[in-house]
């Protein structure tokens, strides 16, 4: 239970390396998946450009919707975006930097995927050997568009009879990979100055906004892994209870008092004083609907009821409308200092 | 979780020598990429060169601005750049070493590349094929060829299976003589390069070390400071995030009305300790204050040590309390020299921005 929580903490504090640490596997999942893939161009005239960009471009795109999907911060920020006002006003910047941190993220593993497609140059050949102008080889002169076509088709395919030790198949060849590569390094190095000029410029603009953003996103990842980590308590402690009243109304004579409320008693008191379903369905209701507001500064113990309290609670009671137009006007006077 | 808050402190304290790390695992990287990677000569007149001479220098380009990119200092050394002068001032002399000692780190692995590529010796043979002395080397009167067709023929020479050539320039003859070339100049490159950063490591002692040692200090400094600052953000937020939930919880309980009769000893205490992590900062608008002043204004670099004032023998006993320098001091405080100079401006401390 102890090493659980260490590691349960141990992910709370450095949820950012864990994302890259993902985002790095699947890089490497990607260049293995290449290496590991059969080629096979078809070596066909109209499908030759069929396959090769297929394969260019269709893993990338699976790739980048599994970088989205395994994100978890990806299902933080649509909720953040999705949710309702509440207590607690939305800003749009904290969304922003999520979702361009997340597709940061999510663009590595389909980049690599491409330059390697493009350093290896199978896929570049196979696509684009029926494109390039048989009048700069030899041994394709005195013959008609239809065989030039055909030939040019057969290039990607080195063990084809018509083409197997035919000096001209390897210089269009080498041709097509030398551009290939050469594609390939200068999106690589394109890329590579887009980020550097990112990361070396980012400070000049609005610095300061910039680390609000950031701990306020933070803040949210972290809220919502504690709030799921509360609950989960809650719902062991209020399974704990149930089970034991359900025995001790069952056995009344049986004696129980070893595992009775003595120990219970000394543990912390996880349940906060949330004893039944509907009360559990109402306060995870309200914790979607109406988000309180980021001020702790209020103590708890001796708060009357009332409009001037800052709006932790959500209406349910009465008319939901009624009090919640409330809440929101309370909280935007609250915020009006930001 | 203490092997790793042991090993994080490890690379927080040790901030040089995890970029030493890096840097070494680059410059293997880019031996093992060159190894993997599959030259391929165009073996066309004009395309040789292009190729050959983008493989030797496009590689190290994109090596070294990746030395950069992955180096976190980087934006590190942008914010010190950029930022508002407020209470501390800049030193361009902890900027220049900043930069000077990443720019070092990111020269390795391009060095690498480039000296494996010239000992290897394939981009120079493709890049140089078509000028080969033929004079030289071979037969210049072979059937006399025009110059578009010669240079046509020794294009291929890096290409053995396709190069027809043998009477004008055999290929073996023209390839030993190129690589000979590539090697020599390789070794001429290794041994420019260890010349030079035998130099720069020994006689850098010689010119004003006193200030070299005071740039590198508060380099370290600003590096810790700033690790130091998002981690005690990220530990206040999840102090923040606790307690919004407790109340939250215990909001709830009120409101339905329930108003569980004991909630259980340990909640005010615990609550408490819960608070006091907060530092005082306890709604979204402090905090986002706190963070806009930590950028535009930050604290000047003098721990000010003040004794609290009050009664006669208690005083004594109460150890000082260090307070940063913008606060009031109770009483006038020795001022230790700082990164600024004696004039420090000082930021409106009421601004509303």
């Amino acid at each position: 239970m102890d090493r659980f929580r260490m590691i349960f903490q141990y992910f709370q504090s450095n949820s950012e390396s864990v994302m890259n640490g993902i985002c790095g596997l699947l890089a490497l999942a990607s260049v293995k998946i290449y290496t590991s893939f059969d080629f096979n161009c078809p070596c066909l005239p109209k499908y030759n450009t069929a396959y090769g960009m297929g394969i260019m471009f269709v893993p990338p795109i699976a790739l980048f919707l599994c970088g989205l999907i395994v994100n978890r911060q990806s299902v933080v920020m649509l909720e953040e975006w999705k949710r309702p006002t509440g207590g607690r006003k939305k800003d749009l910047a904290i969304i922003r930097y999520m979702c361009s941190s997340i597709i940061q993220r999510a663009m590595v593993a389909p980049i690599v995927w491409i330059i390697v497609t493009l350093l290896d140059g199978k896929c570049f050949i196979c696509a684009f050997s029926g494109s390039i102008d048989p009048e700069k080889f030899a041994g394709f002169a005195n013959l008609t568009q239809m065989q030039t076509q055909l030939l040019l088709s057969k290039v990607p395919c080195k063990d084809d009879e018509l083409m197997r030790n035919n000096t001209s198949r390897k210089a269009v060849s080498r041709y097509l990979r030398c551009w290939s590569q050469a594609l390939g390094w200068s999106i690589l190095l394109l890329l590579i100055v887009v980020a550097f000029l990112a990361r070396w410029l980012r400070p000049c603009f609005d610095q300061a906004a910039f680390v609000q953003t950031r701990y306020w996103s933070n803040y949210i990842d972290m809220e919502q892994k504690i709030f799921e980590e509360t609950c989960c308590e809650h719902a062991r402690d209020f399974a704990n209870k149930c089970i034991l009243h359900f025995f001790e109304s069952m056995r009344k004579e049986i004696k129980l008092r070893r595992f009775n409320m003595p120990r219970g008693e000394e543990e912390e008191d996880h349940l906060r004083g949330i004893t039944d379903q509907e009360q559990v369905n109402k306060l995870l209701k309200s914790w979607y609907s109406g988000k309180p507001p980021l001020d702790v500064s209020q103590t708890t113990q001796s708060q009357p009821l009332g409009k001037e309290r800052a709006c932790t609670s959500v209406p349910w009671a009465d008319t939901v409308n009624n009090r919640w137009a409330a809440a929101q006007k309370a909280s935007v006077s609250r915020q009006t200092d930001v | 979780m203490d092997k790793f808050r042991m090993i994080f402190q490890f690379l927080q304290s040790n901030q040089e020598s995890f970029m030493n790390g890096i840097c070494g695992i680059m410059a293997l990287a880019s031996a093992q990429m060159y190894a993997a990677f599959d030259f391929n000569c165009p073996c066309l007149p004009h395309y040789n060169l292009a190729y050959g001479l983008g493989i030797l220098f496009v590689p190290p380009l994109v090596l070294f601005l990746l030395g950069f990119v992955m180096n976190n200092n980087v934006s590190m050394l942008a914010e010190e750049w950029k930022r508002p002068t407020g209470m501390r001032q800049k030193d361009p002399a902890v900027l220049r070493y900043m930069f000077c000692s990443m720019a070092q780190r990111a020269m390795i692995a391009p060095a690498v590349w480039i000296s494996v590529t010239l000992l290897d010796g394939k981009c120079i043979l493709c890049a140089f094929s078509t000028s080969v002395p033929v004079e030289k080397l071979g037969n210049l009167s072979y059937a006399g060829l025009s110059e578009k067709e010669m240079k046509r023929m020794l294009a291929r020479i890096p290409c053995k299976e396709i190069y027809d050539g043998q009477q004008l320039v055999p290929s073996e003859v023209a390839i030993r003589y190129l690589r000979c070339i590539s090697q020599a100049l390789g070794w001429s490159f290794v041994l420019l390069m260890t010349v030079l950063a035998f130099l720069v490591r020994s006689l850098r002692p010689c010119f004003t070390q006193a200030a070299f040692l005071k740039s590198k200090y508060w380099s370290h400094y600003i590096d810790i400071e700033r690790k130091l600052f998002d981690e005690t953000c990220t530990e206040h937020a999840k102090s923040f995030a606790r307690v919004c939930i407790q109340q939250f919880f215990e909001a709830m309980n009120k409101d339905m009305g329930m108003g569980h009769p004991h909630l259980p000893e340990k909640m005010p205490s615990e609550a408490g300790e819960e608070k006091e992590k907060l530092l005082g900062i306890t709604d979204q608008g402090t905090m986002n204050k706190l963070l806009r002043s930590w950028h535009k204004c930050k604290p000047p670099l003098r721990l000010v040590l003040c004794l609290p004032s009050r009664g006669n023998g208690k005083s004594r006993n109460a150890p000082p309390l260090p307070v940063l320098g913008n606060a009031l001091p109770l009483r006038p405080s020795p001022r230790p020299a700082g990164l600024g100079a004696e004039k420090v401006p000082s930021c409106q401390p009421k601004s509303r921005h």
